[in-house]
């Protein structure tokens, strides 16, 4: 990468990438790293050494990904691992998860931060059942921009049909995804390099761009919602000093819509109404906030609020309510409990739950619905409904990503047990 | 109209911002890890943004290994005093002293490993639940696996193969009595990201950063300052080279790399150009292969 006057107006995609055992994901990675000069001499020569040691063929750039010991050792990839790289235009964050073991676990948490899928395909194997799972997951947790990358295409002598059978079958399946607004495909072979940084001579047929020129460009826009304006209480500032003596703000992150001073508000859960006074930052006063802005926040009346509360705008309220009907994704070896109870986190809010039934469960590869076997276990995605403790201020998780979404505590063992995409 | 986005820089502050203030709301008694390095700097610096206009409501601490750069010590110092913070230092020297730690011996002993015996010793006995580290996933293999709010046990170990899932912006810091939380802010970032944002911010670093000349010798292929702390082996001759240091720590395993960059447009510059990381000037990291990943099981930082 070179310096360059406009670094400090880069904008930063996360994209996450997926596919089953041996897709050549982990060469995919590495490619994009090696060939946009992310990865440093100093790890590539300890990849080398220790591709030497195990007596690989070829330095496995696998490696590059697999840090843990029991990763190197296995040959396995055990956990969510972030990647970053950064071209001139953009800087980029990888969420790059492993195929196998907690595979929809793994997927699912990669996914919640991206704004882009990467979905890999053997162009010999086409699409299988990992792909529509893949596919599935990326659309349960509204991913608008997927990718859909035909690798090994040199297995299938760069063939325009080849690739032209995948994407209709894929385009035929994708159909049925409200949340995926657009669909790429790229024909590339990760080991070759082609059409990955640069585009390839080995398929004049192929139109579109390289994979890294549509990372670049592909617009990320519209994830967040500006619409509805949210913003979770996190943390009340009183600085009980001379110079601020009555200064009491309420920071926290914008989770939608966008806020200006003078705007009227109303805090939840007391349902007093009042205006802001002024959008606080170490660096000055803000003329307006949205998502993702941190900042503290001052309102004109005095009023009592605390963390977990909200401020919203009293036109577009969000829901509020104990009762949640909600997708589910199950992360713990133990099951869901019949009528389980548990510490739900939701924004800046944590109350307990009560799981009171769950409806049915999904089977991700043909997406049917399961609904003679209703126990949630590691890995299984279903629909559940429950009761809170205290009411919530939510929206569905298609209209706000962030005050959409929960996780799941178990009291005891205090593990993140699941995750939950309200309906 | 305006466009509702924010730059990469202003998206990494406004998340490290957010972690922040979730950590000081969720822990009852967090401590910021403050090591006089550049990402420590970076952290403090958010932190002040973070809760302005109040003051930081959680101490600096500062793991001193007795091995310094003295110019480290001046700037912590003086930044401690600027802003009204309070700081603890834990010391090496009293856990060697005490007999809770041994002093390894030979020439390239170092006190960098039995920081960790004198951090967890500390967390216990001012009972912080929650310790802000300035550790970045692009800096090293088994950082890459880190969590924001990395779980400890009672031991102060980490088990990277059983990690909470952090999804959209939920943070689950529940922990049981004893076990504490080791919370990253700039998971995110890298070496570039750190160096830009030190550069819009305006933020003053210790003069090591810098290019300045320094007796120095050549050992493994690191470029170790040649202080007191060093015990010179036969046929090693100090020689005073033009040099920088990437990376701050324990002046006995600190690299430094030859350099002329004297100005932060000149660092950016090079650490573009690098074809190495910042841990390849780290003897500490070169151990062995997974030598981080074992220290940080110990609960390292």
């Amino acid at each position: 990468m070179t310096p360059d006057a406009n670094y400090l107006d880069m904008d930063l995609l996360r994209f996450t990438t997926a596919g089953s055992v041996d897709d050549g994901k982990s060469t995919l990675i590495g490619r994009l790293l090696y060939d946009s000069k992310a990865i440093f001499e100093d790890q590539l020569e300890a990849v080398r050494r220790v591709s030497e040691t195990r007596g690989d063929h070829e330095v496995d750039l696998a490696l590059l990904t697999d840090g843990l010991k029991a990763e190197r050792e296995q040959g396995i990839t055990i956990d969510v691992a972030y990647r970053y790289f950064a071209t001139p235009k953009r800087k980029f964050i990888i969420a790059d998860t492993p195929g196998h073991i907690q595979y929809t676990r793994n997927m699912v948490t990669g996914a919640s931060t991206a704004n882009l899928a990467i979905i890999l395909v053997d162009a010999r194997h086409g699409v299988i059942e990992q792909t529509c799972r893949h596919a599935f997951i990326a659309n349960l947790l509204r991913i608008q921009q997927v990718v859909l990358c035909v690798n090994k295409m040199d297995l299938v002598d760069y063939r325009q049909e080849s690739f032209e059978e995948i994407v209709k079958s894929f385009s035929d399946f994708a159909s049925r995804f409200d949340s995926i607004v657009n669909i790429e495909f790229i024909p590339i072979s990760a080991l070759n390099g082609d059409n990955v940084v640069h585009k390839s001579n080995n398929m004049p047929w192929y139109q579109g761009p390289s994979l890294l020129y549509h990372l670049e460009h592909v617009f990320i826009g519209s994830d967040a919602n500006h619409v509805d304006a949210r913003f979770p209480v996190q943390y009340v500032i009183r600085p009980q000093t001379q110079e601020f003596h009555d200064f009491r703000g309420y920071a926290g992150r914008v989770a939608g819509g966008v806020f200006k001073p003078g705007d009227e508000v109303k805090v939840l859960p007391s349902g007093f109404s009042t205006k802001v006074k002024e959008i606080v930052t170490a660096d000055g006063a803000l003329e307006e906030a949205f998502h993702p802005h941190s900042v503290t926040v001052t309102l004109e009346d005095d009023l009592d609020i605390s963390r977990g509360d909200m401020i919203v705008k009293p036109n577009n309220p969000p829901e509020v309510g104990q009762d949640i009907e909600a997708m589910v994704c199950w992360f713990s070896e133990k099951p869901l409990a019949a009528r389980g109870k548990y510490v739900l986190r939701h924004t800046s809010k944590e109350v307990k739950a009560l799981v009171r039934e769950v409806r049915y469960k999904v089977n991700i590869n043909t997406l049917h619905k399961i609904e003679d076997d209703l126990e949630l276990r590691l890995n299984d995605i279903g629909r559940i409904s429950l009761r809170a403790s205290s009411p919530l201020f939510y929206d569905s998780y298609k209209r706000n990503r962030l005050t959409g979404s929960f996780i799941l505590i178990d009291e005891f063992t205090n593990e993140t047990v699941a995750t939950g995409m309200i309906v | 109209m305006l466009s509702y986005t924010l730059n990469h820089l202003d998206q990494l502050e406004s998340e490290a911002i957010f972690v922040l203030r979730e950590a000081a709301a969720q822990f009852e008694k967090p401590v910021l890890l403050f090591s006089g390095g550049k990402d420590s700097i970076v952290m403090t610096h958010l932190a002040k943004k973070a809760f302005w206009p109040a003051k930081l409501p959680f101490p600096l601490m500062h793991v001193d290994t007795g091995h310094n750069f003295p110019e480290t010590i001046v700037y912590r110092d003086s930044l401690v005093s600027q802003m009204g913070a309070k700081l603890v230092v834990a010391s090496v020297q009293e856990s060697i002293d005490s007999g809770k730690a041994v002093e390894e011996k030979g020439p390239n002993a170092s006190r960098n490993a039995l920081q960790t015996i004198t951090l967890l010793d500390a967390i216990e006995k001012h009972g912080f639940d929650a310790c802000f580290g300035g550790a970045r996933r692009d800096e090293e293999k088994a950082r890459a696996k880190e969590r924001f709010f990395s779980h400890r046990d009672e031991f102060g170990q980490w088990d990277p193969k059983n990690q909470r899932p952090e999804l959209w912006n939920l943070f689950n810091g529940r922990k049981l009595p004893g076990e504490h939380f080791r919370v990253f802010p700039l998971s995110n970032w890298t070496e570039m990201d750190v160096w830009q944002y030190i550069k819009k911010e305006e933020l003053d670093l210790p003069s090591l950063y810098f290019s300045h000349r320094r007796p120095v010798i050549r050992r493994a292929g690191v470029i170790l300052a040649a202080t007191e702390f060093i015990t010179l082996q036969s046929g090693e001759n100090p020689e005073e080279l033009q040099i920088r240091f990437r990376t701050i720590g324990d002046a006995t395993c600190t690299g430094a790399v030859e350099s002329a960059a004297a100005s932060l447009d000149e660092i950016i510059q090079e650490v573009a150009a690098s074809r190495s990381t910042e841990r390849g000037t780290r003897a500490d990291d070169k151990r062995s292969e997974t030598a981080m990943e074992d220290r940080k099981r110990q609960g390292y930082f």
